[in-house]
């Protein structure tokens, strides 16, 4: 048998032996997710075993370095993982920004310190993070954020105010992008800092969307005392760890618009033929929503196939770069289309937006969450920019 | 198995990239036209082809090929396609071989080595009416003497005029629209009954339309088996989707190139054309539609070693992916070209030609995005 293989059998063995039943169903709606952190509140015993159990032998981040808490498996030991965890329905154990995006910053860009101190911290889920990008000023134009860090000697001072912070509410530590330098170009004067969101003078509110949930908030600093050592990377080069942090961002997002994980693994075309039913050849029955929806699983195979290829690529030692674009442009417009799809196979029902038969019209207020697919981490807008000038060479307008 | 290239088969697209682009350009494509050439490919061309192991890229070693597999048989193709080769390769090397592999000890022995060495030109006859549907076939074979006796018509045969033999797909029993009760047979050129004319289609290549009047066959030419000929005749028809998907990745992207070349050339309003954000969103999105041909391409090309079963429905995906990018980036190009796009002098409507072509043959969009919905329940 070859290493990979025995990879195989004795991961499937531990998730046989350590997965709890409870946590082998998809998740139902945004409540059954795991987010972790200091006041985590678990929806069963069953999920905080989970947790532990994962966290304890770094499989919340399967790829980081075990040295930093991390799984230390290869990519075809990842894949392994994720195929077996997949085949017995198991859940994340843990969704974490801390995972999907500081992290990686981290292993790239922060010192020794650093990364002991955080990172197996994150795996474990101990603390939620979020992230300060956006201002009220600066959105497309991420660049020309204005909250400003200014040194006072011992230690740094912060006021400003971020916006669409996800869940900055909840989250116990905020990685965050400031000004530390007025007087240069824009891009020449942002740093990288980390601080804990129970500082004095940190404060939140959340912002309620068109979904009728409130996923974002708006945060203010007042005059924030933050340790110098939370400085992360060099002094006014925070934008490189930036545009570093968003190709993993906008790769995450995308990644939403190929996988059927908020269908419960169903695909679009099986979902509408339960609400519709078929005609006698066992198709459904409605021809047009049809030939919709062929195409909709058409492009969602391609798209999935192209980021697996994009991984393999850079295992190979081709970075991803500017394609982390095309796949958050493609992987977002393509969420939307399947939610529209959705929508149109459940019909009335998809507009009951109270009541039991809907569960408070989770379908709809998850349709209007798509909306934002396109816009957060850079718009496709924006995305069609960079593949242009960066991918293609066209010439600036 | 990971969606990237081996060295080997990296060393064999740079082989292909590097011949093709010196010895078929679109410009023979363009002179075999201008020429009216009577076969629509060049004989000695194949031979080099040949040479190179590429028409026995799918025969077995014994058989005097070299038994590479299909990613290096779409690689190829992929190349084609980038510089609109005319050649039997998909109809001959890809099908054809696909088919007789499965044939009797006897069949191979007689067909392979020529095939291998780019003697032997075998086509596909399977359709019958405007569009591609293998079980509507209607032309009949019945059981005649040791034999059988063919009678019926096919069209548009890739590659069929002049072919040294047809592998027909034939009804043996049932209606028309069974999948079972088709048989494939083998049948000569010189076979007496069956006669062929040329049909020229807007892309300039060899398509046959055959008539079949009480042709005889051997009993031995039938490859597989009576009336459950179907499952082999898709297999066979496969590789061709997959094939042509590979053709059709490599025209798009030929044709995206010339196009970004030219938005970085040309000017107007005393600037380059291609800083009009307008053009620059169509580019970005095209680039982006291309990237997942790829992956469906590639994809679909490894299933035939790693997921034989599931072949059919990689190629089906491929097939539709790789024609609607297809007419998308055509279609895109010759917009962005302007008027130039529009001159015969001008290559890229040689790419809007064969791309609307190969995405019709063997399936167009609806017919494998009809598959893909039976095959995914619903």
């Amino acid at each position: 048998m070859s290493d990979l293989e025995n990879f195989r059998e004795e991961t499937r063995a531990w998730l046989a032996q350590n997965c709890p039943p409870e946590m082998r169903k998809p998740m139902r709606n945004e409540e059954d997710a795991c987010w972790g952190g200091r006041n985590v509140e678990f929806t069963c015993e069953a999920q905080k075993v989970w947790l532990e159990r994962m966290g304890e032998r770094g499989w919340t981040a399967p790829e980081w370095p075990k040295e930093y808490g991390g799984g230390g498996l290869s990519r075809e030991q990842a894949k392994i993982l994720k195929e077996e965890m997949a085949a017995i329905k198991a859940r994340s154990a843990l969704m974490s920004f801390g995972i999907w995006m500081l992290g990686p910053a981290l292993l790239k860009y922060g010192s020794e310190e650093q990364k002991k101190h955080y990172l197996p911290q994150i795996v474990r889920g101990e603390i939620r993070w979020c992230q300060g990008y956006s201002e009220p000023g600066a959105g497309s134009d991420l660049a020309s954020l204005q909250t400003r860090c200014d040194d006072k000697g011992d230690h740094y001072e912060i006021t400003g105010q971020k916006v669409w912070t996800s869940y900055a509410d909840k989250s116990d530590w905020i990685f965050c992008l400031v000004r530390t330098d007025r007087d240069v170009p824009k891009h020449n004067g942002i740093s990288f800092i980390l601080f804990d969101m129970a500082s004095e003078g940190v404060s939140t509110k959340p912002i309620t969307l068109i979904s009728g949930r409130s996923p974002f908030c708006e945060t203010f600093f007042d005059q924030v005392k933050v340790p110098k050592e939370n400085l992360v990377g060099t002094l006014n080069k925070g934008w490189d760890i930036a545009k570093y942090l968003l190709t993993h961002e906008r790769a995450m997002i995308g990644d939403s618009g190929g996988g059927g994980g908020a269908l419960g693994g169903r695909s679009i075309g099986q979902i509408a033929v339960d609400a519709l039913g078929t005609d006698a050849q066992g198709r459904l029955a409605d021809s047009a929503l049809r030939a919709d929806l062929a195409r909709a699983e058409i492009d969602g195979w391609s798209f999935l196939l192209t980021m697996e290829r994009m991984k393999d690529e850079a295992k190979a030692g081709q970075g991803i770069g500017a394609r982390s674009s095309m796949l958050k442009y493609y992987g977002t417009e393509l969420n939307k289309r399947r939610y529209e799809l959705l929508m149109a196979s459940k019909g009335h029902g998809a507009l009951e937006w109270e009541g039991e038969a809907s569960r408070d019209g989770e379908l709809p207020r998850a349709w209007l969450r798509t909306k934002a697919n396109s816009i957060e981490g850079g718009t496709s807008e924006v995305q069609l920019n960079i593949i242009s000038k960066r991918i293609l060479g066209l010439p600036a307008s | 198995m990971a969606l990237v290239l081996n060295e080997e088969q990296e060393m064999l697209r740079d082989a292909a990239k590097g011949f093709l682009n010196e010895k078929a350009p679109v410009g023979a494509l363009r002179k075999l036209r201008d020429d009216d050439d009577p076969l629509g490919w060049s004989r000695d061309l194949w031979s080099q082809m040949a040479e190179m192991g590429w028409a026995g890229i799918l025969v077995p070693e014994e058989y005097g090929g070299i038994d590479y597999g299909m990613v290096g048989a779409g690689l190829i193709a992929q190349e084609m396609g980038r510089n609109l080769t005319a050649s039997p390769f998909i109809s001959t090397a890809l099908m054809a071989v696909s088919a007789l592999r499965e044939g009797t000890d006897e069949q191979k022995e007689k067909w392979l080595p020529g095939i291998a060495e780019g003697k032997t030109i075998i086509a596909m006859a399977v359709d019958e009416g405007v569009k591609h549907d293998p079980a509507k076939t209607a032309l009949s074979a019945q059981a005649h003497g040791n034999g059988y006796r063919l009678n019926g018509e096919k069209a548009y045969i890739i590659d069929g005029f002049d072919a040294d033999a047809l592998i027909v797909a034939a009804r043996t029993s049932g209606e028309v629209g069974d999948e079972a009760g088709i048989s494939l047979f083998i049948v000569e050129k010189a076979a007496a009954g069956m006669s062929s004319s040329r049909t020229k289609l807007l892309d300039s290549r060899n398509y046959a339309h055959t008539e079949f009047k009480d042709v005889d066959v051997a009993g031995d030419a039938l490859i597989g088996s009576l009336d459950e000929g179907f499952a082999l005749l898709e297999r066979v028809l496969n590789v061709g989707r997959a094939g042509l998907a590979a053709e059709m990745l490599g025209a798009s992207e030929q044709s995206f190139d010339m196009t970004m070349d030219y938005l970085k050339e040309r000017k107007q309003f005393g600037v380059n054309v291609g800083s009009f954000q307008g053009l620059q969103h169509r580019s970005a999105h095209l680039y982006s539609e291309v990237e997942l041909v790829k992956s469906a391409v590639l994809n679909a090309l490894q299933m035939f070693s790693t997921a034989p079963d599931m072949a059919g429905a990689g190629a089906a995906l491929a097939k539709a992916k790789a024609g609607e990018v297809g007419i998308l980036a055509a279609n895109e190009a010759v917009q962005m070209h302007g008027g130039i796009g529009m001159t015969d002098e001008f290559d890229i409507g040689f790419y809007m030609k064969r791309i609307r072509a190969a995405q019709e043959l063997l399936g167009d969009y609806a017919f494998n995005a009809n598959r893909l919905a039976n095959l995914r329940g619903f």
